[in-house]
């Protein structure tokens, strides 16, 4: 086992070097730093000689190796509009962005069980086709038609809802939250709902399938001969063994819902990592886009090794299959 | 018995005769994409020609509604062109930028995915490894920070003038990972049989071997997926044009037509952003619909969900 976690750690890091590397190469061939930092009266040898001050003359490697030495201090240059340093920039969108990805994890939760479980259970009840239905051509739908046709019906023509931006945020510890506020909650209603959007015809089905192939097991079977109360057989019986599952299922596509932020928060005009991204591609401003890869990036690969790890420690045939 | 004649008594005729789903939507998408190659034929208006078009034109609503006129039957978007032409237009670049992805990323997976299966050891475990990573993350984070970087390299005029084979590329490298995996676990199926170690034994060559013998029969699920595939792509280059990174409001496609159109929504102009968005969707779902019936005709064995 301890074999096995050092292996993935290491895997990590070399995954790291490379995007970090890939990263590297983006900014040292596209961005101009001397640009971002002073202005067009400056002459071509004072510039000159703000290169070699800064080490920009240096050969690639020996400026690689001082981006990631700058990148495992905290530190991924300055973001030139901003003109703060990126890690600040990015930390103080965080909050907006993960908050939108909880505030769907939370949609997706309350409503995908239910309804699942319920078709599950009726597969032939009208309800159940209508929703098996809808999940198809859901799947088929794009998150920004679905968050665009939501602020047309619930922004402009019903006007309940507000239809972009966060609303009123509290400062906790440094950590904007709309959650605490009503304003701010129901800011985030519209966004969590087309971001759940997504994946809520998908985990319909996966609850829908799994619940159906419990249902048929020998033990479920055993429950009804023994005559035991059909609700404790669907809901203790069944259901509990549907959710390991679902929930490793959930866990591990998390992040996918976080490649679609980028999309919920251009419509709403989410103040989150995904809107200052492409701010940023628009603005040239190369540093914070190479920040925002290499912060992406390291999250995933973070993610990927702490439930390769769980899985490791969970089932072992995982270590052993990777241990060759 | 020639082909033709093979094919319309094989078992995957008569299902696909049988099954509504599949003649219905197999219909549609064969329709969408002849109107999409015929679309310099069919459109009254061409939106590249700009000599036609009139900025006073803009904004007119479909020929039904109060204001509309009959030169436009769908109505105009921002720009005054013609909606329904411009849809046609759109669609033939999403259409193409969705097949050339796929077979972009098919070529590179099933190289990669043979390769790995074929040789196995050292180079499969490294050529998989590289798979695993970039599959851990979303297809669309990478579609979109490559984009980000192409625009950033190119400059925004220079990627709009190349928007289309970038985009095949930038879609193609997003999604390479699901057909090297695909391939690779029927390659390793294949690779035990008797009739590869008969080649063997022959003497031919092992790209022989893996091209001419292995690839064949490692098709099936390639085709599969393939169909899936062309949706996500699709889809793919919509999100990427609605965010900017994709095809310019000068080059319509599905998805540049969505985003021209979404900022006047809210002042009434609804029908710039709903036909094409509606184009899009019944698109994507009649390509998946046909996608899910083409599984299951195919492997019979898998479960349906």
């Amino acid at each position: 086992m301890f074999a096995f976690i050092v292996r993935r750690i290491i895997e990590a890091i070399i995954v790291m070097l490379v995007i970090s590397f890939i990263g590297f190469a983006v900014q040292h061939s596209i961005g101009d730093p001397i640009r971002d930092m002073v202005g067009l009266r400056v002459s071509v040898e004072d510039r000159e000689a703000l290169r070699d001050k800064l080490g920009l003359n240096d050969p690639f490697l020996t400026q690689y190796f001082r981006f990631v030495r700058n990148a495992l201090h905290g530190d991924l240059g300055t973001s030139y509009f901003h003109n703060k340093p990126c890690t600040e920039v990015i930390l103080s969108k965080a909050p907006a962005t993960i908050e939108l990805v909880i505030g769907s994890s939370i949609i997706i939760l309350l409503f995908t069980f239910p309804v699942g479980v319920f078709s599950a259970i009726w597969p032939r009840h009208w309800f159940s086709r209508l929703t098996m239905g809808a999940s198809t051509v859901g799947v088929a739908i794009p998150v920004f038609l679905t968050a665009i046709a939501l602020i047309y019906v619930f922004g402009v023509e019903l006007n309940w809802l507000p239809s972009y931006g966060r609303g009123q945020t509290v400062n906790i510890g440094g950590w904007e939250t709309g959650f605490l506020t009503v304003d701010g909650i129901l800011h985030l209603i519209l966004p969590s709902v087309s971001l759940s959007s997504i994946m809520l015809p998908l985990y319909i089905r996966l609850i829908r399938s799994e619940m159906m192939e419990v249902l048929e097991t020998e033990y479920i079977k055993f429950a009804w001969a023994k005559g035991l109360d059909k609700k404790r057989i669907w809901l203790v019986h069944a259901f509990k063994n549907t959710l390991l599952p679902v929930i490793t299922v959930f866990g591990v596509e998390i992040g996918i819902l976080f490649a679609f932020t980028l999309l919920t928060e251009t419509v709403f005009q989410w103040q989150g990592m995904g809107f200052m991204f492409l701010e940023a591609v628009e603005r040239s401003d190369t540093a914070l886009l190479v920040a925002y890869m290499m912060v992406v990036g390291g999250m995933f690969v973070f993610i990927n090794t702490v439930v390769d790890i769980t899985y490791g420690f969970v089932n072992p045939m995982v270590r052993i299959a990777g241990a060759k | 018995m020639n082909t033709l004649e093979r094919f319309r008594r094989s078992y995957f005729f008569y299902s696909f005769k049988r099954d509504k789903t599949a003649l219905v939507s197999f219909s549609i998408f064969a329709f969408l994409v002849l109107v999409s190659l015929l679309a310099p034929v069919i459109a009254p208006h061409d939106p590249y020609d700009t000599s036609t078009i009139d900025i006073l034109d803009a904004e007119i609503p479909p020929s039904w509604m109060d204001g509309g006129e009959d030169r436009f039957w769908l109505g105009t978007d921002i720009q005054g062109r013609d909606l329904y032409s411009t849809m046609l237009y759109g669609l033939r670049t999403s259409v193409a930028i969705g097949l050339g992805a796929v077979i972009f990323q098919a070529l590179l997976g099933i190289a990669v995915g043979l390769t790995a299966g074929y040789m196995g050891g050292k180079t499969d475990s490294f050529l998989m490894r590289i798979a695993d990573i970039q599959f851990s993350i979303p297809y669309l984070i990478v579609a979109i920070i490559a984009s980000a970087v192409f625009q950033l390299a190119f400059g925004v005029a220079r990627f709009a003038e190349m928007a289309m084979p970038l985009l095949i590329v930038i879609i193609g490298i997003s999604e390479w990972p699901k057909y090297a995996r695909t391939v690779r676990a029927s390659v390793l199926g294949e690779r035990k049989k008797e009739y590869v170690e008969a080649a063997r034994v022959i003497g031919l060559n092992r790209w022989r071997i893996m091209i001419r013998h292995i690839l064949p029969n490692t098709l099936t699920p390639v085709l599969v997926i393939s169909t899936i595939q062309v949706a996500q792509a699709v889809m793919s280059e919509a999100a990427l044009s609605f965010l900017g990174l994709g095809m310019p409001i000068t080059k319509p496609s599905l998805g540049s037509l969505i985003k021209a159109g979404f900022e006047y929504v809210f002042s009434g102009s609804w029908w710039i952003t709903f036909f094409p968005g509606l184009l899009l969707v019944v698109f994507t779902l009649v390509v998946i619909l046909f996608g899910d019936w083409l599984r299951d005709v195919l492997n019979p064995k898998l479960y349906k969900g």
